[in-house]
């Protein structure tokens, strides 16, 4: 180690110490102003309907069709038609549940938990990735609100809200289940409200570009959300407070949801769901599986609008990091399962664990390992998250392994639960198979929605990170 | 009423805006504001505002909702309907706890949304500034300080002068 060169030594204590100053990399390339950035974002709302838009919407529209056929002739036939027979009661319903709720997750985190930890590249997904958490809430919702079959009875005699049934007897507080409810319930409003909240400011913008423009009919509806909005700074203040406020309540929010999912099996006493470990793996596989969604919309989304100013290299880095740390803890949380239950030398929970390994269901076994942990480990290479394609293919993997992580959890415990004699074999109805494949119809539906009327990137917040937004010049950081 | 709602003057950088406000605020001047698209970090004490009020709605909002979701499952046991649940106690804040942490949060996010929307007097669709011409890049590019005229130092010719000298541009008199 030289000492600098110099005519005195150098003393042992220095009076200051500076750090170094690693540059950051930019959040919005070629130096694109304010006015770039709104008209950018504006245009895509401003601009005429894109034809590939009517194509995928109706597309969508279509396969959306599926979930409606299949809920209405289970609504009108009964839960029979859906594929559950003794001993597996539970089975795509809450597997479609689970998958959905966790994508949501995403969605939050980029919006509550990188917000508090002040990760700045949040902003220009952030929108579009709360949308989507909105938007898997809802899909998610459809399974336990017509699992119960005649969906009225979920709110009336109170099959699922809290009211009382016609013997005048109130739910079981005491079951992760009623918890559920209301962890769902929560989730979907909070989530809606945060998005709104965070829609405001840019709601305004676009209020004031149609009365610009001389649309009144937009400039209306716009502006009726908006809530007159004026960006006063007097107004900011109290905003950014509120929004503060909401990411930190988001972020336990989010994480007791996916905590209560997971209660919804570690508080029963089936081998396989019985583990302590059931929290923070669902949590971090909510993450994961989100993350994966956020991949799949945001890359084509970025191609198709050229974005890439906006979502840089920078960005996708980012979310492939964040994709191969949560993707490694289920990874860890897989191997620390076989390894507790050999540990814990329970025979019915070593046999449960051997069974999804090696048992009759062991093909979707190795799937869910294949996409979930060795899939991520990809993104390990710098020249990997370079190339898109390759990242949108491996965000797939992803999603197709967290279903079927849902799918070993639950179907294998309970296909092989206690008594040999009453072992089956579950395999899913045509009802159950196309009321799930239509879901992806009615969230594609209501994503396109979303980017064809909204603003898909939060402008305000995207034009406070650019070097232009800061008061003291941008030399300064 | 004043017919004069009070003058606005543009600036394009956000360090002018900056400085201007922080000139606006020492010269005395209190029924003010700047408009700007995003909002500025630090731009609070520039200005002399004070710590945002919201908190105090969401922790009265956070304790209710704790409250409720406690109390509503503590009636449900005790009073409503006691009934044995697996020989376990008709009430334990333990079992009570989710609901009620649930409960916590939305009724926290409901009250921080609405103490902002109290605050900032929203919803408020009319306001003297939208009908500036320059008003559509106020939540573009552009930023903007207003002056009331029920500001007690205001006057027309020096609250201008103020304005032209700490760097604001297209300045215009505002009308109610």
């Amino acid at each position: 180690m030289g000492a600098p060169a110099s005519d005195s030594p150098a003393p042992a204590i220095l009076a200051e110490v500076k750090p170094v100053v690693i540059p950051r990399r930019v959040l919005v390339e070629h130096h694109r102003d304010f006015h770039w950035i709104t008209e950018k974002i504006c245009g895509i709302v401003e601009g005429k309907t894109p034809v590939w838009w009517w194509w995928c919407f109706g597309l969508a529209a279509i396969i959306a069709s599926f979930t409606v056929s299949g809920l209405v002739y289970l609504v009108a036939t009964g839960v029979g038609v859906w594929g559950h027979a003794n001993p597996v009661n539970w089975a795509w319903d809450i597997v479609n549940f689970v998958f959905w709720i966790g994508i949501g997750h995403a969605g939050t985190l980029i919006s509550a938990i990188l917000c508090l930890l002040r990760q700045k590249w949040r902003t220009s997904i952030n929108r579009a990735a709360e949308a989507m958490t909105i938007f898997a809430v809802v899909c998610a919702a459809i399974f336990p609100v017509f699992h119960v079959g005649r969906i009225w009875f979920a709110v009336m005699p109170g099959w699922l809200f809290p009211f009382p049934n016609s013997n005048a007897i109130w739910q079981n507080f005491r079951s992760p289940l009623e918890w559920d409810v209301f962890a769902v319930s929560t989730y979907g409003t909070v989530s809606v409200l945060f998005w709104y909240v965070g829609l405001i400011p840019d709601l305004g913008t676009m209020r004031d570009r149609f009365t610009a423009a001389g649309n009144l009919f937009k400039a209306r509806i716009y502006g009726f959300f908006a809530m007159g909005w004026r960006g006063s700074n007097r107004q900011w203040s109290n905003y950014e407070m509120a929004y503060l406020i909401l990411a930190g309540i988001s972020t336990p929010l989010v994480l007791s949801v996916h905590t209560i999912v997971s209660f919804d099996f570690a508080v029963s006493l089936i081998p396989g769901w019985h583990t302590t470990i059931f929290p923070p793996y669902f949590v971090a596989g909510a993450i994961f599986s989100g993350f994966g969604m956020v991949m799949t919309l945001m890359l084509p989304l970025r191609a198709i609008y050229r974005l890439e100013d906006l979502i840089t290299q920078y960005h996708i880095d980012c979310m492939c990091k964040i994709t191969l740390a949560t993707g490694t803890m289920v990874g860890y949380a897989y191997s620390m399962e076989f390894f507790i239950a050999w540990y814990g030398a329970n025979p019915y929970e070593g046999f449960a664990f051997i069974n999804r390994a090696f048992g009759h269901y062991a093909w979707a076994y190795w799937i869910m390992i294949g996409c979930n942990v060795i899939t991520p480990q990809f993104f390990w290479f710098k020249s990997v998250r370079e190339n898109t394609t390759l990242v949108w293919i491996l965000s797939i993997f992803v999603n197709v392994g967290m279903w079927f992580e849902r799918f070993v959890i639950i179907v294998t415990s309970l296909a092989r639960d206690f008594l040999p004699s009453s072992w089956g074999y579950y395999s899913p109805s045509v009802v159950e198979i196309f009321t799930f494949f239509g879901t992806f119809g009615v969230f594609s539906f209501l994503f396109l929605l979303f980017i064809r009327f909204v603003p898909i990137m939060p402008m305000s917040e995207v034009k406070a990170v650019i070097p232009a937004a800061d008061p003291h010049g941008s030399s300064k950081h | 009423m004043n017919k004069t709602y009070g003058l606005i003057a543009a600036f394009d950088t956000t360090p002018e805006l900056y400085h201007a406000c922080e000139k606006v605020r020492d010269a005395g001047y209190s029924q003010w504001d700047a408009l700007t698209p995003f909002p500025i970090h630090g731009l609070d004490a520039a200005m002399g505002i004070r710590r945002s009020q919201v908190p105090r709605f969401s922790l009265v909002g956070g304790i209710t909702g704790f409250l409720t979701g406690m109390s509503f499952i503590a009636w449900l046991g005790w009073v409503e309907y006691p009934l044995i649940v697996g020989g376990k106690p008709y009430f334990s804040p333990m079992f009570a706890f989710p609901v009620a942490y649930e409960l916590t949060i939305l009724f926290t996010a409901f009250a921080t949304i609405g103490g902002m929307f109290f605050l900032n007097k929203l919803p408020m669709h009319y306001h003297p500034v939208m009908k500036a011409p320059q008003f559509v890049r106020a939540l573009d590019d552009r930023f903007y300080i207003v002056i009331e005229g029920n500001d007690p130092k205001y006057n027309a010719t020096a609250t201008r002068d103020l304005l032209a000298k700490i760097g604001g541009k297209d300045i215009v008199e505002l009308e109610n």
